[in-house]
């Protein structure tokens, strides 16, 4: 009896989490997809956004996105191989740098953005730039990134270190070849996070990219994120609803566009590499 | 001394290490060599010399040492941040112990297979590329030839030679052990450590292993641990029986093999070969 009371539980929790997902991602399907066409991609904004598309918007979200990536995957990938291959456990520094990063995981979105503002708008005179909020970006995604990929590397078994090892390889050997493919599977999941929550990212951007909504000509220009976009339509101009359910539609499939480009271009660089069978 | 008089199988490259069994000429020279993890000491004052293109059975029961030994003699040991060895152990006239020997070199000297197969996850060509490019081998042609001979040393290449661009994990565990010996094998070693090769085996496969390991015999010295005493009588030369002393591992009693089973000197080697202790 309990036994079926308990599996019933858990069936409804998971109906439950799935249809709350499902009737949100449907309300944003039913609502924007009569706004959404190729010219709605294709054009620029006009009248704040109530007419015209988000060709220009769409522009300055990926090259938010590119300099978030560019400055996260490798700093966060060479922070992960050290705290995995290059320090112990009990290492005061190691653990420090841990908590920290884990302290960071949990800041919000928001501080990331006062943050930003403080130290690249106006510290580093980046101004309000794509450049200063795709490194906004890249300190908010590295603490996940860095954990993530860490604990991939740490689950991968000690005997390909100690083979490795007996072999005369050096350390950058093992870690390149064998450890990092090894555990690319975490590194892809890392890299999801960090591309969805980056992609999704508002707050942060305000105050860093800002919400000119003109086609960027440098990464030292505003830029205003798609993210941004629909928060200033939904928020405020009226009568701009139906551009920012379609935005938010657009949103939801670049996540998903992103997300499958990152997982093939991981599994492209690394089956060169590995082959897991 | 059932084991010498089998012919060696090879199949291809030369005799490189010295005269086949079994002049005993010293290879590795161990002296009074002691390893501590933080402060427990598990092995102390083992001294004894590792003979050139013989093979050395360790013996014993778990716990008394034989591993820690293995790892000392390729500075594996310094893998374990707390483990700390004394004592001295030349090989080629140095001591392999001083902090100036250059580690990489010295582990493609002397090779090491583990007890559990791990061959990396790669492809089977991939897992013998790796390290000789590690060590330097450039060209490519000459890498194909070591490849293909080590794996004909080994007795794989018939068996993959048609999948060597598939992945080394979808070999059986038997195969698996034989390529990581290859692996080793392919880098030329002089000597090779191997730590219960054949414990995570079936019988058969265990047995193909064995004959690998007695074909190697007067090709490269080896050192082999074993908790298989008749293991141990089929294929070794010589045999060292460790066994613990007031909880540290010691070596009680080093010799030709047959010697150490048929005429043991020490009563504890005389009662664990018999079954009575251990």
């Amino acid at each position: 009896m309990t036994d079926r009371l308990f599996s019933a539980l858990i069936w409804c929790a998971a109906v439950l989490v799935v249809a709350s997902l499902a009737w949100v991602l449907a309300d944003v399907a039913v609502k924007g997809v009569s706004h959404l066409s190729w010219s709605f991609l294709l054009a620029e904004p006009l009248d704040a956004g109530r007419s015209g598309g988000i060709a220009t918007i769409l522009v300055s979200t990926l090259l938010i996105l590119l300099v978030a990536l560019l400055a996260s995957v490798p700093l966060g990938l060479a922070v992960a191989v050290w705290l995995a291959e290059f320090t112990r456990r009990q290492q005061v520094f190691a653990a420090t740098t841990r908590l920290s990063l884990d302290v960071l995981a949990g800041v919000p979105s928001i501080v990331y953005g006062l943050f930003g503002n403080a130290f690249f708008c106006v510290f580093l005179g980046l101004g309000f730039s794509i450049l200063s909020g795709g490194l906004t970006l890249a300190c908010m995604i590295l603490p996940v990134f860095i954990r993530t990929c860490e604990s991939g590397l740490s689950a991968v078994t000690d005997d390909w270190r100690k083979g490795a090892a007996a072999l005369g390889m050096t350390r950058t050997t093992a870690v390149w070849h064998i450890l990092l493919p090894a555990a690319s599977p975490a590194i892809v999941a890392g890299l999801i996070l960090g591309v969805g929550r980056a992609t999704a990212e508002t707050a942060a951007l305000i105050f860093t990219s800002g919400y000119v909504d003109r086609m960027p000509e440098a990464l030292t220009d505003s830029g205003r994120a798609l993210a941004v976009h629909i928060y200033d339509l939904s928020m405020n101009v009226t009568g701009g609803d139906a551009a920012a359910y379609a935005s938010a539609l657009t949103l939801i499939m670049l996540i998903v566009v992103l997300n499958t480009l990152a997982q093939a271009a991981t599994d492209h660089w690394f089956s060169r590499r590995v082959s897991t069978s | 001394m059932n084991s010498i008089e089998k012919p060696g199988t090879y199949t291809l490259g030369d005799i490189s290490a010295g005269q086949p069994c079994c002049v005993p000429t010293p290879h590795l020279m161990v002296n009074n060599l002691s390893v501590a993890y933080r402060d427990k000491t598990v092995l102390e004052g083992v001294s004894l010399d590792i003979y050139q293109g013989c093979i050395t059975a360790l013996i014993g029961p778990s716990g008394c040492g034989k591993t820690s030994f293995l790892s000392t003699l390729n500075k594996l040991s310094d893998l374990t941040p707390c483990a700390r060895v004394r004592g001295s152990v030349k090989f080629a006239g140095e001591d392999v112990l001083n902090d100036r020997v250059d580690v990489l070199s010295l582990r493609r000297r002397i090779g090491m297979i583990f007890q559990k197969p791990n061959p990396f996850p790669l492809s089977i060509w991939r897992n013998l590329e790796l390290p000789l490019k590690e060590h330097g081998v450039h060209s490519r042609r000459q890498r194909d030839n070591k490849i293909e001979t080590a794996l004909r040393d080994v007795g794989l290449w018939d068996e993959v030679k048609d999948r060597l661009h598939s992945s080394a994990l979808a070999l059986s565990g038997g195969q698996q052990q034989r390529l990581c010996i290859a692996r080793a094998l392919v880098l030329q070693p002089e000597v090779l450590l191997m730590d219960e090769p054949c414990s995570a085996l079936d019988p058969i496969a265990s047995a193909v292993v064995e004959d690998l390991i007695i074909s190697l015999q007067g090709r490269y010295t080896v050192v082999i641990v074993t908790h298989n005493l008749a293991q141990a009588k089929r294929v070794a030369n010589y045999a060292a029986f460790f066994w613990m002393k007031e909880r540290v591992g010691k070596l009680i009693e080093f010799g030709q093999c047959h010697r150490v089973f048929e005429a043991p000197a020490h009563e504890l080697t005389a009662a664990y070969i018999s079954g009575a202790k251990g």
